[in-house]
């Protein structure tokens, strides 16, 4: 050897952002970090308040609530492989979720914080086009992401990327959702049909090709839930039912609630293609997440209006009835099937598996 | 959804329903054999339409619940393994073994792949020459083609690396065991559409005869599984004991043919233990000598695996139709789909996890 290495003068020889994949350093808070968020996130998520790229983002609270109301907050992470599928990507549900979250208890979301966790060897392109769904996502639903955060994890440590976004919402005044009981002789709406997101994911990962294409339903519903609210603002509960899908929110309320709640076969909206993909794989509809669909229960006398005011709404189009809120059989959560006899909904046990035969 | 809707029509489900309460005079026992046909069954409520007459008894074809517990025992073994990449359809994984289920061995590391198809498993076979990668093939005569379809291709092919774990189990030799059991109360059997689509319907003409027991062939859907119990009961009214085929828009007399041929060639009838009942003569199928090189169970000298059942399961009587599932004391107490004791309740084929699901806590049922 003829001379000991120089390692602080070494440079590598490409381009910071000349790399087409995640490596270790874009996790290290240097240089190659800085670089992620100047040339991904930033051009993406732009707005005044995440600019300054301060350590914590200043919010002038005080404006938003000039009309009085109450603050909502929620936060939640999102793991799904594959990161694109039919109707979306990590990066819409990332948004449209805790969007819907802030929705569901009668909120106005504004304001939306963003961690990546993020896999070393993701391409570079992948995650860039992940930030312009979420931007995309967010300039539709109106909210903007104002603060953020990066880290990297070794490769085989993560899907590619998980993203957590938290929300900051306003509930206006006089909106009361989840405060008002839920009663007998009230009744259970659902704003469209069920199990789209779940089975459309199920379709792309396990390889199962429909002749009609499954699309996911991720959609942001405050929209829905303001015409809802303005129609009547005495709904008693909304829920939107994601994991676990419908039979976990409705078995939940009558478990809060202690109520019984009855709904009807023949009542729930589904897609034919998703029908029929569940038939296949032996998964119940009622099971299958959703990502743009939201339950309600409302006083009886006012469900015509609030169907037609869902009805007249993009993300309610389909929406109808499905069921009532009943004195008997208290906590449980009962159909009446198609031919006429009845079974209780439990409460999904954990993952959907496929069944045998 | 066409050739589905029309077989779950409510007015024709309530006019076959009070057809059955009009020939019916006497009590009958009849027993679907298939899970399949149980979950049906209990999910869509046609026992609740059925006069009080009429009983359906829920009998042992769920091939998660006859599975013996050794077997799933060694399937874990066999799971846990470095190198092995187990394969498996999604409702064994949830199966208690002695000490956890195919999920806490993916928990800690092992590689276990939900497939749904035999095929599948040997696609990662070809991908992965470097790793064992072994299927759980169980099921009843109607997941037979498929598995001895993928030893023969794996055998064709050459693929050294794939291996199979077989308990399959039979139908024609349950109802024998049924009809020569002591307790037995079973008056006529529903068929197992699937099962019968795949052996036709020749084996049963015999059984008929000898127990002198209607058996009727009947598809899964509402409208399918009335019209069976309607044959069924008309025949038992008429003193009549004959094999009839209600589900003849899937099912032939022959059967599947090609299918039969390669299920030949592939396995062997044997004894078999089946959980919760005990050995069946001739009942089961495992691998022929020809392909004894792909018996996971040969490669990784399990076969000294054995286990002991827990003694609070009563699964062998739900299974023969003596004990109804919410009449078994351990039932939603020490014994729920959270925390099986018998794999009836663990898969959503098996009676009891059929019962809790729906609901029925009690005889009276809970609706």
């Amino acid at each position: 050897m003829s001379a000991t290495p120089d390692i602080a003068a070494f440079a590598c020889p490409l381009p910071l952002r000349d790399y087409p994949h995640v490596v270790m350093g874009h996790g290290g808070g240097g240089a190659l970090s800085s670089d992620l968020i100047e040339h991904v996130f930033l051009p993406a998520f732009s707005n005044p308040l995440l600019d300054r790229l301060g350590d914590s983002t200043v919010i002038d609270i005080a404006a938003d609530l000039a009309g009085g109301g109450r603050l909502a907050l929620s936060t939640d992470s999102y793991v799904v492989r594959p990161l694109f599928f039919p109707g979306g990507s990590i990066g819409d549900l990332a948004v449209n979720g805790t969007v819907n979250d802030l929705a569901m208890s009668g909120g106005r979301p504004l304001y939306l914080t963003a961690g990546f966790i993020i896999e070393e060897g993701l391409a570079i392109g992948e995650l860039a086009e992940v930030a312009r769904r979420m931007a995309t996502a967010a300039a539709t639903a109106g909210v903007r992401i104002v603060t953020g955060d990066t880290k990297v994890v070794e490769r085989g440590h993560g899907d590619g990327v998980y993203i957590n976004t938290a929300g900051v919402g306003v509930v206006p005044p006089g909106i009361g959702v989840g405060i008002e009981p839920v009663r007998p002789g009230d009744v259970v709406l659902a704003s469209g049909t069920l199990g789209d997101h779940g089975m459309a994911i199920m379709s792309v990962r396990e390889g199962l090709a429909f002749e009609a294409e499954i699309v996911s339903d991720s959609a942001p519903l405050h929209g829905l839930v303001t015409a809802m609210l303005a129609a009547c603002p005495a709904i008693r509960l909304l829920r939107d039912p994601t994991r676990g899908g419908a039979a976990t929110s409705l078995v939940e309320i009558a478990g809060l609630a202690r109520v019984g709640i009855e709904i009807d076969e023949q009542a729930i909206p589904v897609r034919p293609q998703v029908a029929a993909a569940c038939e296949i794989l032996g998964l119940d509809p009622l099971q299958v997440a959703n990502e743009g669909k939201l339950l309600a229960v409302v006083p009886g006398d006012a469900a015509e209006q609030i169907l037609a005011a869902m009805r007249a709404h993009e993300y309610g189009r389909d929406a109808v009835a499905i069921g009532r809120v009943v004195e008997r059989h208290p906590r449980m959560v009962v159909m009446r099937t198609a031919i006429g006899g009845t079974r209780v909904i439990p409460m999904p046990l954990g993952e959907q598996l496929p069944r045998i035969c | 959804m066409k050739h589905l809707t029309e077989y779950r029509d409510a007015d024709t489900a309530r006019r076959l329903a009070a057809e059955i309460g009009r020939i019916a005079t006497r009590p009958w026992a009849i027993m679907e054999v298939c899970g399949g046909q149980t979950h049906s069954i209990i999910r869509n409520g046609v026992d609740q339409l059925l006069p009080p007459e009429v009983e359906l008894i829920h009998g042992p074809g769920c091939p998660v619940c006859v599975t013996p517990l050794e077997t799933i025992d060694r399937a874990l073994a066999i799971a846990a393994t470095p190198g092995v990449i187990f394969c498996s359809f999604g409702d064994m994984l949830r199966v208690p073994g002695s000490r956890g289920n195919l999920f806490s061995v993916k928990g800690l590391g092992g590689d276990i792949r939900l497939v749904y198809s035999p095929l599948d498993a040997v696609k990662l076979a070809q991908a992965h020459p470097d790793r064992e990668v072994v299927f759980l093939a169980i099921g009843f005569e109607t997941t037979a083609p498929a598995n001895a379809m993928a030893v023969k291709l794996a055998k064709q092919q050459g693929l050294k690396n794939f291996s199979m774990l077989v308990s399959h189990v039979l139908v024609p030799p349950a109802i024998e065991a049924i009809m020569r059991s002591p307790g037995n109360r079973v008056n006529a059997f529903l068929a197992a559409g699937h099962v019968c689509s795949v052996m036709g319907t020749w084996q049963y003409p015999p059984l008929a005869e000898r127990f002198r027991v209607p058996i009727v062939v009947t598809g899964f859907e509402p409208i399918d599984l009335l019209e069976g119990i309607r044959r069924t009961v008309l025949q038992l009214e008429q003193g009549r004991h004959e094999l009839e085929n209600a589900y003849a828009r899937v099912v032939s007399e022959r059967g599947n043919e090609p299918a039969q041929r390669v299920i030949a060639e592939v396995f062997t009838a044997g004894d078999r233990a089946w959980r919760g009942i005990g050995v069946i003569p001739a009942s089961g199928w495992r691998l022929a000598d020809a392909y004894r090189d792909h018996d996971a169970e040969i490669r990784f000298a399990v076969g000294g695996i054995t286990a002991v059942e827990s003694s609070l399961c009563k699964a062998g009587e739900v299974l023969q139709g003596t004990l109804k599932p919410n009449q078994c004391p351990a039932f939603g107490k020490e014994c729920t789909p959270r925390t099986p004791l018998g794999a009836t309740m663990v898969s959503s084929e098996g009676a009891c996890a059929a019962y809790y699901n729906a609901g029925r806590w009690s005889d009276s049922g809970a609706a």
